[in-house]
């Protein structure tokens, strides 16, 4: 899988397709692979790939210190790739300025990857390698939540009180998420005031709402929020929560339709309001 | 109004209901509620906004963080939006909102969607009082305040 990878990105470079290639590198000391940003044909060789290209690095082609580097070409696996059909569908990313190298995976022993139906890169410019992993029937996927939920109202709130009462509010989950791109985001600004932006418990809770929320249906679940929070507070309840319920009321599974109208920001007339008096 | 008639017994829980109101249905429907004088639980704090569109998934939680017991939104029936389409954005708002208070463990039967028209100040009336009554049964919101206090 390796050689072919740095086999396609070499020749992407060489040929003047893209002037960039961000992958994952190995680190000297630590055992998770690290970015890379590859200009040189001749420095493919940093490119790795193993069980631990666990971070989704589809942020990076947001980054405006990487967008000045020229066309970019971006290594990502079949569950990454969800996040840059929501940026096209945002209108956040010219998708004919990027090229997608797709690579076939067989699970990262993350929780997530259990559940998984995206083995195999569905969008990508060039696939590399096939996955043997069946994909996961759809029940599964929300399997943690509906255990979760099983939990009266007070149990739920306690355990929330309990992960947030550890967030230290350094926003690394916004930073991480390929989806969090506003220029200025809201606990940043003055107004709304009713948001509370304090480090408190209670600032934590407004803050996860507000994050959680603000993905609602446009998550793609890589779970990249979890996965750099310095306290280990897991996002993923949350942002599951969300995915059920938007697949559940409008049939939408973020990213894996470049076709699909977004939930938010359209309406149906005959969204359901049984919850309506 | 109905207190001035039955004065609650010191030391009794008077729930606090914050009402969000658009300004075009909801908000004339109470103050049809009130030129026609029904009576309806004084427990009802009304906050107008332009549009149901308008009402920010936060208001409801800061509702919660100072005191509320219980959360009203309420509208325009759909079709009838001053905006068009305020309401429908709404609706789907709301039904994504819901499932994240659930998960979160924020009591679900405390925060209460209506669709009252300018002509219903009976409609206002009655969900009013339904709601006074289901919070009373409910008893006071103490988890999330207690969030906010620590």
């Amino acid at each position: 899988m390796l050689q072919p990878l740095r086999e396609t990105c070499r020749r992407l470079l060489q040929d003047g397709t893209v002037q960039v290639v961000i992958g994952y590198g190995q680190a000297v000391r630590a055992v998770e692979p690290y970015p890379v940003f590859i200009t040189d044909p001749d420095d493919v060789g940093q490119l790795v790939w193993n069980e631990q290209c666990r971070t989704n690095l589809v942020k990076y082609l947001l980054r405006k210190e990487i967008r000045v580097l020229g066309k970019p070409a971006i290594v990502v696996k079949g569950c990454d790739e969800r996040a840059i059909v929501v940026l096209e569908q945002e209108s956040q990313i010219d998708r004919s300025q990027i090229v997608v190298i797709g690579v076939a995976c067989d699970g990262m022993a993350e929780p997530r990857c259990e559940v998984c139906d995206a083995h195999q890169p569905r969008f990508a410019d060039h696939t590399i390698g096939h996955a043997t992993n069946v994909a996961q029937p759809a029940e599964r996927r929300y399997a943690a939540l509906c255990e979760f939920l099983e939990q009266p109202p007070s149990d739920r709130m306690a355990y929330w009180k309990a992960e947030l009462e550890r967030c230290v509010k350094c926003y690394a989950c916004r930073q991480a998420c390929p989806l969090c791109y506003c220029e200025r985001c809201i606990v940043e600004k003055n107004r709304p005031t009713c948001l509370d932006t304090s480090a408190t418990l209670k600032g934590n809770f407004a803050w996860h709402i507000v994050r959680a929320f603000h993905l609602a249906s446009r998550c793609v679940g890589c779970d990249q929020c979890s996965r750099v929070c310095p306290e280990g507070i897991d996002l993923r309840l949350v942002n599951l929560s969300m995915a059920r319920a938007s697949e559940a009321s409008f049939g939408h599974r973020s990213g894996t339709d470049p076709q699909a109208e977004l939930v938010l920001g359209n309406y149906s007339q005959q969204d359901q309001e049984h919850f309506i008096r | 109004m109905t207190n001035a008639a039955s004065p609650t017994p010191v030391g009794e829980f008077e729930p606090k209901i914050v009402a969000y109101v658009c300004n075009w249905c909801t908000y004339l429907g109470a103050d049809l509620a009130g030129t026609n004088r029904l009576e309806y639980p004084a427990n009802v704090r009304i906050i107008r906004l332009p549009c149901t569109g308008r009402i920010d998934f936060n208001l409801i939680v800061k509702a919660f963080e100072i005191g509320a017991d219980a959360v009203l939104v309420s509208g325009c029936h759909p079709g009838d939006c001053h905006y068009t389409s305020g309401n429908y954005h709404a609706r789907r708002r709301w039904i994504l909102f819901r499932e994240l208070l659930a998960t979160l463990g924020i009591e679900t039967e405390r925060v209460h969607f209506a669709w009252i028209s300018a002509a219903e100040g009976k409609k206002f009336q009655q969900v009013i009082s339904e709601i006074t009554s289901q919070t009373r049964d409910l008893g006071p919101y103490h988890a999330y305040r207690e969030i906010c206090e620590v």
